[in-house]
């Protein structure tokens, strides 16, 4: 038993991860990227969805009609996604400004209704919780390393403070503006999914069809 | 054909119970964000507050990060005046006047008539709240709240001016949705040092100040009347034109700023 729980928590940071392995959530890691410290209430804020959803979803998953599963689950994650951003424009007023309608876009993260869908809808309460801390944590493992990268190689800071003094500022670092861009989040998550499947390998997909084999006739 | 008798719902899916699971799945998810709301609406309320007197502090010129926003906030000396004619209102209480309630009564506002809507406000209170700053009793910026379409959003800020209201002291926007990373320019530090000293009306009394496609170029005989646009966001560059030419025309703000300019409103 403890091994599993302790499956549940850990296998999504890096062997389950459910940005680089399933590569979802990625709208979110892309939007609010460009610096650190929204990133980091991001993280706190899906986290805390993920964990409470999975964990209520998980308490009711034996009344639950299967006709309507999905929609109660909705309901659940729209419901805790709401209280999470009244909580935020109440104690982190800035942050919330700059998260926008982020925040309110956790709703339709297929992370979390993957989850709840995936796991807690067969899986005791404790078990769903730490699963859903788990992806919460592996989101934000991927949503923190993209932020750091974005935010020192766009602007040279890391939450705000300088860590490469810029040319304008009278430094030696030239800001590249393309990583405050949203492609470039793309570009740095794409190479942290070849970085873990090059260390993973285990995690690298078969080829769903050979393109050299589909158009070359004589093969077949 | 025989008939296939069909296996009557049972359990979990039972039309029942659906309908209970759906009902108590609501209430209970209802009575949780209503009371969120509920619960955090006045710590809201006031955050908001405070970012309002941040701002008018800023274009002040009195913001201290290591002071308190509040205490700061009682050196700065709000009037509420009367847009058409110009003159102070105080027989109305600035501490308790709600612009944005004012705003939607249609008893205490006005429709704006659409060929003068240039800023797209749609409907404007009879009084507006302005912010005077005094040194040793002369007035040295009055603050105007100002707000207009842009290309997304309605953009909302204040602007500044010496004494003389005609000179712009600053201003900024701390409300908007424009594009982010290039129609948020109207937000950056960068662009809002562009704006001290600029004018606002010429010897005429004509209103010029507005935003101009590009750099402005120092030889422009107008240049002390044009601010830099931001390529790719020139409809959001127009819309803070147009709110200036607006809230600082004859429907907006002008009566007034006419008043001051010739000894002060009464």
């Amino acid at each position: 038993m403890r091994s599993v729980a302790k499956s549940a928590l850990l296998d999504p940071i890096v062997d389950d991860n459910p940005v680089t392995l399933h590569v979802l959530g990625i709208c979110s890691a892309l939007a609010v990227t460009t610096s650190l410290l929204p990133s980091l209430y991001m993280c706190v804020a899906l986290t805390v969805v993920s964990s409470l959803a999975n964990a209520s979803v998980s308490a009711i998953r034996r009344v639950l009609p299967g006709s309507i599963r999905i929609i109660v689950q909705m309901t659940i994650i729209a419901s805790l996604v709401i209280v999470v951003d009244e909580s935020l424009q109440a104690f982190a007023f800035k942050t919330s400004r700059e998260l926008s309608v982020f925040v309110g876009l956790i709703i339709t993260n297929c992370i979390v209704l993957g989850r709840t869908e995936s796991f807690a809808s067969k899986n005791p309460v404790g078990l769903s919780f730490l699963d859903g801390l788990g992806n919460g944590l592996g989101y934000s493992v991927i949503l923190i390393l993209v932020a750091t990268s974005r935010e020192l190689l766009g602007k040279g800071t890391l939450l705000g403070y300088t860590i490469f003094p810029s040319v304008a500022d009278g430094g030696w670092y030239n800001p590249n503006g393309m990583m405050l861009l949203p492609p470039s989040a793309f570009f740095v998550i794409g190479l942290i999914i070849w970085a873990v499947r090059s260390w993973k390998v285990e995690q690298v997909e078969e080829p769903e069809f050979l393109i050299h084999e589909v158009h070359r006739t004589e093969v077949h | 054909m025989p008939e296939v008798p069909r296996e009557p719902k049972r359990g979990n899916d039972s039309v029942p119970r659906t309908l209970l699971v759906a009902l108590l799945v609501s209430l209970v998810c209802s009575s949780l964000v209503a009371s969120a709301a509920v619960v955090l609406k006045p710590l809201q309320v006031a955050n908001e507050l405070l970012d309002v007197r941040k701002n008018i502090l800023e274009v002040a010129g009195m913001f201290d990060p290591e002071g308190d926003i509040n205490e700061l906030f009682e050196s700065v000396e709000p009037r509420v005046v009367e847009l058409d004619t110009g003159a102070y209102r105080d027989d109305i209480d600035a501490d308790e006047f709600d612009p944005e309630k004012a705003r939607k009564d249609p008893d205490t506002s006005s429709v704006v008539p659409p060929e003068l809507d240039v800023a797209r406000v749609g409907r404007r209170a009879n009084q507006a709240l302005v912010y005077l700053v005094r040194e040793q009793d002369e007035v040295t910026r009055i603050i105007l709240p100002i707000s207009g379409y842009g290309l997304w959003s309605t953009m909302y800020g204040f602007v500044a001016l010496e004494a003389d209201a005609n000179t712009v002291a600053d201003i900024v926007f701390y409300s908007h949705g424009e594009t982010a990373g290039i129609g948020d320019f109207v937000s950056k530090p960068g662009w809002r040092s562009l704006w001290p000293g600029k004018r606002v009306y010429d010897g005429e009394g004509e209103l010029r100040l507005r935003i101009i496609k590009g750099r402005v170029s120092a030889d422009d005989p107008l240049a002390d009347y044009q601010v830099d646009g931001v390529s790719g966001a020139t409809l959001t560059g127009n819309g803070v034109s147009n709110l200036l030419r607006y809230w600082l025309g004859d429907h907006g703000f002008g009566p007034y700023l006419d008043k001051v300019r010739g000894g002060g409103p009464s």
